[in-house]
């Protein structure tokens, strides 16, 4: 039944290369609607790098990516790269299309931060509100001279719902910066909400809390889901998180991807338990 | 409840405008230039049109965060765009001593011609928002290359930009337009200004400029506070964030540049008009950091704070430091020391102090009506600063 | 190539000083990531206080006198408008450079009046000779030899002495080396004494060859010096020297340009290119930046995200 679901992303063959140092390796991912599927991995596996990749921060050296069925980011080696690339697949793609950031969160992408990233002089409400400004209508004299009062006021009140769906809505008039940090990164992950996704990337959303956040958020995460109806990506090191809400996880170590499979598979899997502790050297902090 | 709210603040606002410019018309009659207060006048000509050009650098630096050094040169081409438009015919030949004049017409004394003095005041508005949008449209060229650039890379980029201009309108092939590196004299200009009601002739000399500046000024108010005004600060708090939140980062880069530039060729146009001159060389460098300095006077991201430390910078080094150039100062009289130039050494100190220890400037990030409400939100915010 | 010749040898002196000015850029930018804007102020200082030293004093005293005092005041300026926002923004800082060099323009402002200040004859450097059938001052022969008989040893001192490694470690990490127990501040202040000796002695060289000194002389040898910098690319020595060379001699050309196309015969009057001489120096800078950011000779630094 799961085969009749859409596709929502689709990493193919990722490469990303900086200088000599091959960061992503041939990655290759699905993610369905309605999804919440992982990333795991040792430190400096690579994640970081695919989320960005994914996101548009960097463009990959090689691959493809595809969201709700269109090709959103292509590239393939050139110029100096030709030379040093170490990669695979090289010849499969010949087109470049290398979009900002902001034009995939048009399209329906928003993530987190995995340190997090929200704007430091500003309210919890205007952090949200920001978030709306791709989602206007007006331009610049429109909003100037209040042309646009009846979006604005139409904006204020979705804010107004979303913080009180996270829970927020108490510290909306506190400095983003003022909240303590487990609400810090619950008020990052309504932001992202904020842009309307039908794709929501989490980076690392417990890195750094005790296990009863963890659990409080683990929770969160479900509710999220299921209430926008956003089909998850997450990066995470609490492995009682990953394995309590993924439907799926990819595992990637030293760039490459070694696994791929349910939670009780992955847990099972020798390639997995090697790498996380280490058969060949400490890769763990 | 939040919008009543703003209504109300609203026309508080729009009231309190409305009362500065009358008291400021009320001024321009009771006081004679030649007067004791005179200087008044002259600090409120100059003060408004440093304001009109460290509001709108504040937008750019201390909104958006991007440190842009040109300011003069967009000045520079507002100041030539109004002079060479306003300059009657009969004094072109006068004016463009050493070249044929090209362009031969005044635009308000083209519209004069039909409409009196109706198309006098319209033609220098005209002539206005032509400087603005020649430094517009200029900004946005340089805009396309110099706004990918990082932060001191981005101000050295537009300094250079700045001196590039500067040099291009002395240039004496330009001459039949620019008139070289001579200076542009006897357009319309503020001294000139003046209102005939029922035979009597009212003063417009500070009103004019007064009103330029506090019109633009609210125009970058309701920028600022607009949902662009918003964005333009997520760019400047963390622009990678910004970026992922779907706001496009070079649209709003440009966007906050032009619109910054836009106004300061109006700031430029409203000099030559209370200057009476227009010259390529007073553009330098200097004028940009001197608005910079005006800037963090008043405090980075605050608009009433640029518009009160321009006003202080003003009266301070053009009226109220006088006496230190000329020989005695608050009662002290020490003519070997007070001589010409310590007013701007005292004044250079102060700024250095400010600069040093008082990093926020006068206002921080606050503006003037912050001050009288919400007192209920000092407390988070104290708290926040003693963690 | 009679016509451009006298052009190249005075553009390779001027070269040269811009290039001892630029050393100050690129090492203070090196390693506080500053934009040091009053650093052509302070070369614009060193001449006036050459002024009046040399009025009361024999040279012999007077110019050793000149160059302690300069690098005595880029100390002060370093630990008095600098150092105190260390933890500051960038912009702070840069904003502290550009307070200090309006300071240093009104203070001499007042000192001089606003007028010109005559610069001493120094004897022998000043002195005419000729040279491949052309005249010229013996400073403009003897810029360039100097100027890189002091960039060698400018960089000997950091590839062979502990300070000099203490300076390329604070490039490299500010942070780390400061955990690894570098003496932060003395390298910085290192770094300012050597940048403001080396302006010094361009200072004495670029004087000679013009009439004197107003406050605002040092603004556009400083910027250009800063744009040499960045054009050979920033934080690296013999780039900036490069780029200062490269700068110079273009700037010197570009002054001479109507005559040297006149005499060639494609353009038959002045046309006043002269006015380009400076903003071409800028021309260089936006290509630079706009094609190659790090410069000719900087490395590339990556963003993290």
């Amino acid at each position: 039944m799961s085969e009749e679901k859409k596709q929502v992303l689709k990493v193919e063959n990722v490469t990303m290369q900086f200088g000599g140092v091959v960061a992503v390796n041939n990655f290759s991912l699905e993610v369905n609607e309605g999804e919440i599927v992982a990333i795991i991995g040792p430190n400096g596996a690579g994640k970081t790098t695919a989320f960005n990749v994914i996101t548009g921060v960097y463009a990959p050296t090689n691959g493809r990516v595809f969201f709700n069925g269109d090709c959103v980011i292509e590239n393939f080696p050139r110029g100096k790269m030709k030379k040093l690339y170490k990669g695979e697949n090289a010849g499969l793609y010949s087109h470049t299309l290398e979009p900002t950031p902001d034009a995939l969160t048009l399209k329906g992408m928003a993530r987190t931060f995995q340190n997090i990233r929200l704007w430091k002089s500003m309210t919890v409400f205007d952090n949200i509100l920001i978030a709306k400004h791709a989602r206007r209508t007006s331009n610049l004299f429109s909003a100037a001279f209040r042309g646009n009062r009846k979006e604005e006021a139409a904006q204020r009140a979705e804010v107004e719902e979303l913080l009180s769906v996270v829970g927020l809505t108490d510290v909306k008039n506190e400095l983003a910066t003022s909240l303590p940090y487990g609400k810090q990164r619950r008020l990052e992950i309504a932001r992202a909400l904020a842009t309307k996704p039908s794709l929501l990337l989490l980076d690392e959303p417990a890195a750094g809390m005790n296990p009863q956040e963890t659990q409080e958020l683990t929770r969160f995460i479900g509710q999220i889901r299921d209430q926008f109806g956003v089909t998850i990506l997450l990066i995470e090191h609490h492995m009682d998180l990953v394995m309590d809400i993924s439907d799926r996880i990819y595992v990637l170590d030293f760039g490459r991807m070694i696994a791929e499979g349910t939670p009780a598979e992955i847990q099972k899997n020798e390639k997995v338990i090697d790498a996380y502790l280490g058969v060949v050297d400490d890769a763990e902090d | 409840m939040t919008q009543k709210k703003s209504k109300k603040g609203a026309w508080i606002a729009l009231i309190a405008v409305l009362a500065w410019l009358g008291l400021v018309f009320a001024l321009d009659q009771l006081i004679k230039p030649t007067d004791k207060l005179g200087m008044l006048l002259i600090v409120l000509q100059k003060g408004s049109v440093y304001a009109l050009a460290a509001v709108s650098m504040n937008l750019l630096n201390g909104y958006t965060g991007l440190f842009s050094l040109g300011h003069a040169g967009f000045m520079l081409l507002g100041a030539y765009t109004y002079a060479i438009f306003t300059i009657p015919d009969k004094n072109r030949d006068t004016v463009y001593q050493y070249f044929h004049a090209v362009v031969r017409f005044s635009i308000p004394e083209k519209l004069s011609q039909g409409m009196g003095g109706f198309g006098t005041a319209l033609g220098v508005l005209i002539a206005l928002l032509l400087a603005g949008l020649v430094a517009a449209v200029m900004a946005y060229l340089i805009g396309l290359p110099v706004l990918r650039l990082k932060s001191d890379y981005l101000a050295i980029a537009t300094l250079g930009f700045a001196e590039i201009i500067r040099a291009v309108f002395q240039w004496s092939k330009l001459g039949p337009v620019t008139n070289g590196s001579n200076l542009l004299k006897n357009f319309a200009r503020v001294s000139k200004f003046k209102l005939e009601l029922g035979g009597t002739k009212l003063s417009l000399s500070t009103f004019v400029p007064v009103l330029i500046a506090t019109v633009s000024i609210t125009l970058i108010v309701l920028i600022v506070n607009s949902t662009y005004g918003r964005a333009f600060k997520a760019i400047r708090d963390d622009e990678v964030a910004a970026e992922a939140m779907g706001i496009n980062l070079a649209k709003h880069k440009m966007l906050s540049f032009v619109t910054s530039s836009f106004f300061a060729g109006v700031a430029g146009a409203t000099l030559a008009m209370v200057l009476s001159i227009a010259q390529a060389n007073n553009f330098k460098s200097a004028m940009t950091y001197e608005i910079l300095l005006m800037v963090v006077l008043g405090g980075i991201g605050s608009i009433t704070g640029s518009v009160i430390g321009s006003m202080l910078f003003v009266a301070a080094s053009e009226w109220w430091l006088r006496g230190l150039d000329s020989g005695s100062f608050l009662g002290i009289e020490a003519p070997g020391v007070f001589r010409n130039g310590f007013r701007l050494v005292v004044f250079s100190i102060i700024i250095m102090i400010v600069v040093l220890f008082f990093r926020k400037g006068i206002m921080g990030e606050k503006e003037l009506p912050d001050l009288f409400r919400r007192k209920k939100k000092a407390a988070p915010a104290g708290k926040e600063a003693a963690e | 190539m009679q016509t451009v010749l006298p052009y190249i040898i005075s553009g390779i002196s001027v070269g040269g000083q811009y290039a001892l000015i630029a050393i100050g850029y690129t090492m203070v930018y090196g390693i506080l990531r500053l934009i040091n804007f009053a650093h052509g102020d302070v070369f614009m200082v060193a001449g006036l206080i050459m002024v009046y030293l040399a009025a009361s004093l024999p040279l012999y005293v007077a110019i050793p006198l000149v160059i302690l005092l300069t690098v005595l005041l880029g100390f002060t300026i370093e630990r008095v408008a600098y150092k105190p926002l260390r933890t500051a923004p960038r912009m702070s800082v840069m904003i502290s450079a550009i307070g200090v060099s309006y300071l240093l323009q009104n203070l001499a402002l007042y000192i001089t009046g606003g007028l010109n200040k005559n610069y001493p004859q120094i004897p022998w450097i000043s002195d005419r000779i000729s040279i491949l059938g052309m005249e010229t001052t013996r400073v403009t022969v003897i810029t360039p030899f100097l100027t890189i008989l002091l960039v060698v040893l400018l960089v000997l001192l950091i590839n062979h002495t502990k300070i000099g490694m203490a300076m390329r470690a604070v490039s490299l990490d500010f942070e780390v080396s400061q955990l690894m127990g570098v003496q932060i501040n003395t390298v910085i202040s290192v770094t300012f004494v050597i940048g403001t000796f080396l302006a010094a002695v361009g200072s004495i060289l670029f004087f000679t060859n013009y009439p004197g000194v107003v406050p605002t002389s040092g603004a556009m040898p400083g910027l250009k010096a800063f744009v040499a910098a960045v054009f050979g690319g920033i934080g690296s020595i013999p780039g900036a020297v490069i780029g200062a060379f490269i700068i110079g001699i273009a700037e010197s050309i570009i002054k001479g340009l109507d005559t040297i196309l006149i005499v060639n015969g494609a353009i038959t009057e002045q046309i006043g290119l002269a006015t380009f001489s400076d903003a071409f120096t800028f021309v260089l800078l936006i290509i630079i930046l706009v094609f190659k950011p790090t410069g000719l000779f900087g490395e590339k630094t990556a963003d993290k995200v």
